[in-house]
């Protein structure tokens, strides 16, 4: 009897367990925190930097992305509403800390400035209609906007 | 008498020095030449370690190719030139799985395979902190001839050049190898420790401990707008220090042998990474000094297709 009990304990712990585990973690901007959000590129619209974040891109992101950062079948596409409306601390937060569970890895090991020149150049590169893939961030911010 | 003989050993240590130079030029001038060849290509962003491990992982669908050099000439024994060829795939952004294969020249002996590695890291936490895990799996399948020298563990020695490779090749070693990667990056430097633990599986040997320790920096922070190849943020320094622990029975720093130097990285825009790193002995158990050099291209997204396939809509 008693070992019964304390198999019923284990099991319930461990789907209480895995129901948090599913609930908590999934949205990345969730984590982001206010502090975090509310960082201010020191690069923000300077033409230097946008160039600089440029050539990152091509050697970074772009295969990914795309080229034109319209995203490439099941990777988004970075010039949505949600993306280009996102501020420069969250885009920050991500790139720093990726969203490893749908494969977006950490680009920590890139050094802090060139970090924001780069998303001063996908911020320069605007909303665009053209989207090719399901959009990771817009699905963010409408968990976000819940 | 003595001066005639020395002088003769010098020019023949000399020569086969040079020989041994020109071997690595031309594997070198292979290695760069195929991979030129290839045609979707970028620079990884890693720290120039030849030895330590940083928590940076492969990205996911790429395959990065690395050719990695080691020269030395140890007392007592013949030099060697090992070479490494390492295919590195991101399976996940959190799982990067790696297989190595070896072989080496020693001079006035042989050329010969020694074998083989299988290397997995995961990286526990999904986010970046202060000090970054990553877990390391490897299995080897290697000789007792191999001269990698990837790691050093236990009381691994200069002794252990000092066999003919007939008498080194015979024994095989399958052994286990674990990993404690702690890793940070701030303020663009890298900080890395590994704990090393290592268990030969055919053997009855007691576990194997070693260290390695590495620090890094581009030396610029900020990106030049225009397009160059000898920016500076295009270049990486660093130092490694690397050594032996002892086993179970015996652990301590008593027999065992360490390394220390300073490397350097290059990463060429749209072009291989070049990375070279003198490491010098540091006690009378290990070899005056390694140089290393490795050459590493990325192809990117090349089993993407796969990936997609997968989860397309």
């Amino acid at each position: 009897m008693r070992s019964l009990k304390l198999k019923v304990m284990v099991l319930g712990l461990v789907l209480c367990a895995v129901a948090s585990f599913a609930v908590v973690d999934h949205s990345w901007a969730d984590h982001v925190s206010d502090a975090d959000r509310k960082r201010v590129n020191p690069y923000a619209g300077q033409a230097e930097a946008i160039a600089a974040g440029s050539k990152m891109f091509a050697d970074h992101c772009a295969k990914c992305h795309g080229a034109d950062a319209l995203g490439n079948r099941k990777k988004p596409s970075l010039r949505t509403n949600e993306v280009q409306n996102a501020t420069d601390g969250e885009l920050f937060w991500l790139l720093k800390n990726g969203f490893l569970k749908r494969g977006m890895p950490t680009w920590s090991s890139i050094p802090e400035p060139s970090r924001w020149q780069l998303i001063a150049y996908v911020k320069s590169l605007g909303v665009s209609s053209e989207n090719h893939s399901s959009n990771l961030p817009q699905e963010n911010s409408q968990e976000k906007q819940k | 008498m003595d001066q005639v003989l020395d002088a003769t050993e010098l020019q023949l240590s000399v020569a086969t020095g040079l020989q041994l130079l020109k071997n690595m030029k031309k594997a070198l001038a292979l290695c760069l030449f195929g991979f030129c060849l290839a045609a979707a290509t970028c620079s990884a962003q890693e720290p120039p370690y030849f030895v330590t491990y940083s928590h940076d992982l492969e990205e996911p669908g790429n395959l990065e190719i690395a050719v990695k050099d080691a020269q030395g000439s140890p007392k007592f024994a013949n030099p060697f030139v090992s070479e490494t060829l390492e295919l590195e795939y991101g399976a996940t952004a959190w799982w990067t799985t790696e297989v190595y294969l070896a072989g080496q020249h020693t001079s006035n002996d042989s050329t010969l395979f020694t074998g083989w590695r299988w290397e997995n890291r995961f990286r526990p936490l999904l986010h970046e902190h202060l000090i970054n895990p990553v877990i390391y799996v490897e299995y080897e399948h290697l000789s007792h001839a191999d001269k990698g020298v990837l790691e050093v563990t236990g009381h691994d020695s200069i002794s252990d050049f000092q066999l003919t490779n007939d008498q080194a090749r015979s024994e095989i070693e399958k052994s286990l190898e674990l990993k404690l990667i702690l890793s940070s990056n701030t303020h663009g430097w890298n900080i890395s420790e590994n704990f090393i633990a290592e268990k030969a599986l055919n053997e009855p040997e007691p576990w194997e401990f070693g260290y390695a320790l590495g620090v890094s920096r581009p030396l610029a922070l900020a990106a030049r707008g225009k397009a160059c190849t000898f920016c500076r943020e295009n270049f990486a320094l660093g130092a490694e220090l690397y050594g032996g622990l002892g086993t179970l029975d015996g652990f301590g720093l008593k027999a065992t042998s360490h390394y220390f130097g300073p490397t350097i990285g290059f990463n060429i825009p749209r072009g291989p990474t070049v990375s070279f790193a003198p490491d010098f002995g540091l006690n009378d158990n290990s070899i005056g000094a390694i140089y290393r050099i490795k050459v590493s291209y990325e192809l990117q997204q090349i089993f993407s297709g796969l990936h997609h396939s997968k989860g397309s809509q």
